[in-house]
């Protein structure tokens, strides 16, 4: 029942923060091969997939060589930061101070760009290919490193990879047979919860490299995840704009 | 090498995109460390208030970001 409540979440977190990324590097890497060709795009696209493969395989077995409390003081605080960061971005998108984020606009805009852009010379479409590699290796980035903190971590690597590949076949196929952006994903709401989940995991695991003593044991998680729910919808309340301009840019 | 910096600054920017709020967090963390030290071993309150004052400065942070963009987006 413990360790199941670290798993199931450390899964958890890892699906949906996968989830909204890859759908995200999905959107362009479609603009991409809709306006430039197919080849390109996805040549680019597994460049950058074979490139973050090998950043988990590298140090993947580096963070578990070392020791398990300098790990939970230093990835717990990078997780802390991360986790807080996406928690507050998710909470002004929901108070309407940041604009949501869409991928049909998201789209329409890639697709603008690659249109503009000069017609390729020579075999090799390098505007294309570097579009979609760059697409797939910046949302990557956070998946990387949300797999390596809560694997290396919480020494829960399977659950984790488990999470981001699940999420990955999950897109290409819907992808593949939609041949569109994944506009009705609910990724707002998803980077909402995901906020919630990574602020926990980095509290706690850092409250552990400290030195801290948790009353309920690993229990603590659930609590510390429903306290960040909480924390979290007051201030959407008490940061919802008093009218209704939303100044924000899409992110 | 312009793809590279990119990378980089976007690596970066995972962790911090708002100077003040980060640092709100580490110096929390680095409060809550000292407590550690100078409380007694098996003070069970240290961890609680730490995660109340990561909830705080989630809290304050959202509201600061929201009356800054609010001021920004009045601003002729």
């Amino acid at each position: 029942m413990v360790d199941w409540a670290h798993v199931g979440a450390a899964a958890t977190a890892a699906f949906l923060a996968s989830l909204v990324e890859f759908v995200e590097a999905l959107t362009i890497v479609l603009a991409v091969g809709t306006v430039r060709g197919w080849r390109p795009a996805l040549a680019g696209a597994l460049a950058g997939g074979l490139l973050l493969i090998g950043i988990v395989a590298a140090f993947g077995p580096l963070l578990a060589a070392v020791q398990i409390h300098w790990i939970q003081g230093v990835v717990g605080l990078l997780l802390l930061l991360f986790g807080m960061r996406w928690l507050r971005k998710a909470v002004l998108r929901a108070a309407g101070v940041v604009a949501r984020h869409d991928e049909a606009l998201a789209y329409a805009a890639e697709v603008d760009d690659m249109r503009r852009v000069e017609a390729r010379h020579g075999p090799w479409d390098a505007v294309a290919l570097v579009a979609s590699f760059k697409a797939v290796v910046l949302e990557g980035l956070e998946v990387v490193f949300i797999v390596l903190a809560i694997g290396a971590v919480g020494g829960r690597m399977v659950p984790a990879a488990a999470g981001a590949a699940s999420a990955l076949i999950a897109v290409v196929v819907l992808g593949t047979l939609l041949h569109r952006p994944l506009a009705r994903v609910p990724e707002n709401a998803l980077k909402f919860i995901v906020g919630v989940l990574l602020s926990a995991f980095g509290v706690f695991w850092l409250g552990e490299g400290l030195g801290l003593r948790w009353l309920g044991g690993d229990l603590t998680i659930l609590a510390l995840i429903a306290g960040f729910l909480i924390a979290a919808s007051i201030a959407v309340v008490l940061a919802r704009a008093p009218e209704s301009d939303t100044g924000g840019q899409v992110s | 090498m312009s793809w590279m910096r990119v990378a980089l600054r976007e690596m970066f920017a995972l962790f911090v995109d708002d100077a003040a709020y980060s640092a709100a967090i580490v110096a929390w963390v680095a409060a809550t460390a000292v407590g550690g030290l100078l409380a007694p071993r098996d003070a069970g309150w240290i961890a609680p208030g730490f995660f109340l004052g990561c909830a705080a400065i989630l809290v304050t942070g959202a509201c600061r970001a929201a009356h800054r963009q609010r001021a920004a987006s009045r601003r002729p």
